[in-house]
């Protein structure tokens, strides 16, 4: 339990009167990559967006149980100061298009009106692209705007927004779903170097990607969580009928 | 099988028979027609344009620009007090209705399905097309009436209300083209809600938000109706918004009605102005919403 990041406890989330998450248990280690995994619709984004509560932008969310991101409550935090502790990327990369690159990595300082001396965003800014794995292809363009990159390039910006922040742990929404192989190969070679100092969330419907990167699985089916474990136990013998048919492509 | 041979023949008869030619003249005639009709429908503003600097850039030059207008009988003179006046009643009704607009457009596009933000879009739409002439007897009553005086600042209410829909409608309509992660992006930065609007959303769609502020000036610039009996016009130069004052319009209208042959042609130099401005502010909008346009 000491080194644990987040844990959630019998956590339910509807939506109106749909229950859309049912007594999910599990919890994160430190610096490790869990991989939630599902079909689509089985709840597994929902549960992501509970962790930093923006399933609540949506009228008639409702949660019941307990989410904890280091021994602290997450429902009884500020969801403002809760969101600034917790970093996420979404499916369609989203850089602030009016914004350059280097206005984009330290945009949750800038627009949170947080005041600090240029070196300092500097360092910041070298720090949290270099980590993206982004710095070379950025460091003699980073006045121009975040849109001007490529798909994959643009994700990468939005990773380092996110790091610049020094998350205490990095959402990650189906990251490469909109993105071709060879940046979703670029991506994924990143979350494995980043899982060294930063413990990661990552949704996926790509088993091969939850395969390749992770090192716990959550199988959600239906809302429930049907098996979490170690992703080579879970892949070679699946103690579930459901994550068995899951992982050999019977459905999903 | 037979019967798709027989039709293919059938058409191939049609493509290269005599028919083909009355086909290939219809087309043709077709085509000539929607030119000829765009055309016509581009006659009355190069009419226009041509009749106004025919008759207008003669009496252009710095005394007209800069002088005030001489009494009945002496020749020269200028229109200073009216572009003077049309500056400040395009400043004024801005500065009423900018705030106003934007919010209103930043509600419609946050909250498009509540009942108060479906009042407001049909209230938008019915005052948009209200009669100009309406508003400016509204004006009278809310504004001239009580104030005992005709007055700048009740021209500007009137324009201000004009102008209203224009904005609310353009900065709703760009608010609602910004995607919607973008928004997400902020919120899970830990930014507030009010931050995200005024500091992602918001500039985000600026060139849209200024376009559709430029339009609305262009619209109310030339407007005449509203402001007869509300900025009521003033052949004396007039910096204060609580006393009477002129406007292009205006004074195009009272220089046209007159019966001297001079201020007829002071009548085409002013509107040769009011268009020339009038086409810049249309210029210029679209200049930005080409230029700024903000990628996502």
């Amino acid at each position: 339990m000491e080194s644990s990041v987040l844990t959630v406890d019998n956590f339910c989330a509807y939506f109106g009167d749909n229950q859309i998450l049912k007594n999910i248990n599990l919890s994160t280690k430190n610096n490790v990559v869990t991989a939630l995994m599902g079909p689509s619709g089985c709840g597994k984004t929902t549960l992501i967006r509970c962790v930093n509560r923006m399933h609540e932008l949506i009228p008639g969310a409702k949660v019941s149980g307990n989410m904890h991101l280091r021994g602290d409550d997450i429902y009884s935090m500020e969801p403002i100061v809760l969101r600034r502790k917790i970093g996420m990327v979404f499916q369609k990369p989203n850089p602030f298009p009016m914004m350059s690159i280097y206005d984009n990595v330290i945009a949750g300082y800038k627009l949170n009106g947080i005041k600090m001396g240029r070196d300092e965003f500097d360092n910041i800014v070298e720090h949290s692209l270099r980590n993206a794995a982004l710095w070379e292809e950025v460091k003699d363009s980073l006045h121009r705007k975040g849109t001007f990159l490529s798909g994959g390039q643009q994700q990468r910006l939005c990773i380092a927004r996110a790091l610049a922040m020094n998350p205490e742990i990095l959402l990650l929404d189906e990251p490469t779903s909109a993105l071709d192989p060879k940046s979703t190969a670029h991506i994924e070679e990143l979350i494995v170097e980043l899982k060294k100092n930063v413990t990661m969330l990552l949704v996926t419907h790509n088993i091969a990607q939850a395969a390749r990167v992770s090192d716990f699985t959550a199988f959600i089916y239906l809302g429930e969580l049907v098996e979490f474990g170690p992703t080579e136990k879970m892949f070679t013998v699946p103690k579930d009928k459901r994550t068995e048919e899951y992982l050999t492509g019977k459905f999903g | 099988m037979k019967e798709a041979i027989i039709e293919r023949s059938v058409l191939e008869v049609n493509m290269t028979g005599n028919n083909a030619g009355w086909r290939l003249f219809k087309d043709m005639f077709f085509k000539g027609l929607i030119v000829l009709l765009a055309f016509i429908s581009m006659l009355p503003l190069l009419l226009i344009l041509y009749h106004i600097t025919i008759n207008g850039i003669s009496v252009i030059n710095w005394e007209f620009i800069s002088q005030l207008p001489r009494p009945i009988g002496e020749t020269g003179g200028g229109i200073y007090n009216s572009i003077i006046g049309s500056i400040m009643l395009i400043i004024l009704s801005s500065v009423l209705s900018v705030p106003f607009g934007i919010a209103a457009g930043i509600y419609l596009s946050e909250k498009s399905y509540g009942k108060i933000a479906q009042a407001i879009q049909l209230s938008v739409v019915v005052l948009q097309g209200t009669p100009s002439i309406v508003i400016g007897i509204i004006a009278y009553l809310w504004v001239v009436a009580p104030f005992q005086s005709f007055s700048a600042l009740s021209g500007g209410i009137a324009l201000s209300i004009m102008m209203l829909p224009v904005i609310i409608k353009s900065t709703e309509e760009t608010l609602k083209l910004i995607p919607y992660h973008l928004k997400e992006a902020s919120l899970a930065l830990g930014v507030p809600y009010y931050k995200t609007i005024l500091k992602v959303i918001l500039p985000t769609g600026l060139s849209g938000i200024l376009t559709g502020i430029l339009l609305s000036v262009a619209r109310i610039t030339g407007e005449t109706a509203p402001l007869l009996f509300t900025a009521f016009g003033n052949q004396f130069m007039n910096y204060s918004i609580l006393k009477p004052i002129d406007s292009l319009p205006y004074r195009i209208f009272y220089y046209a009605m007159s019966p001297y042959p001079e201020w007829h042609t002071f009548a085409w130099g002013a509107s040769f102005i009011l268009v020339v401005v009038v086409l810049s502010f249309n210029l210029i909008a679209r200049g930005i919403a080409i230029k700024w346009k903000v990628q996502f």
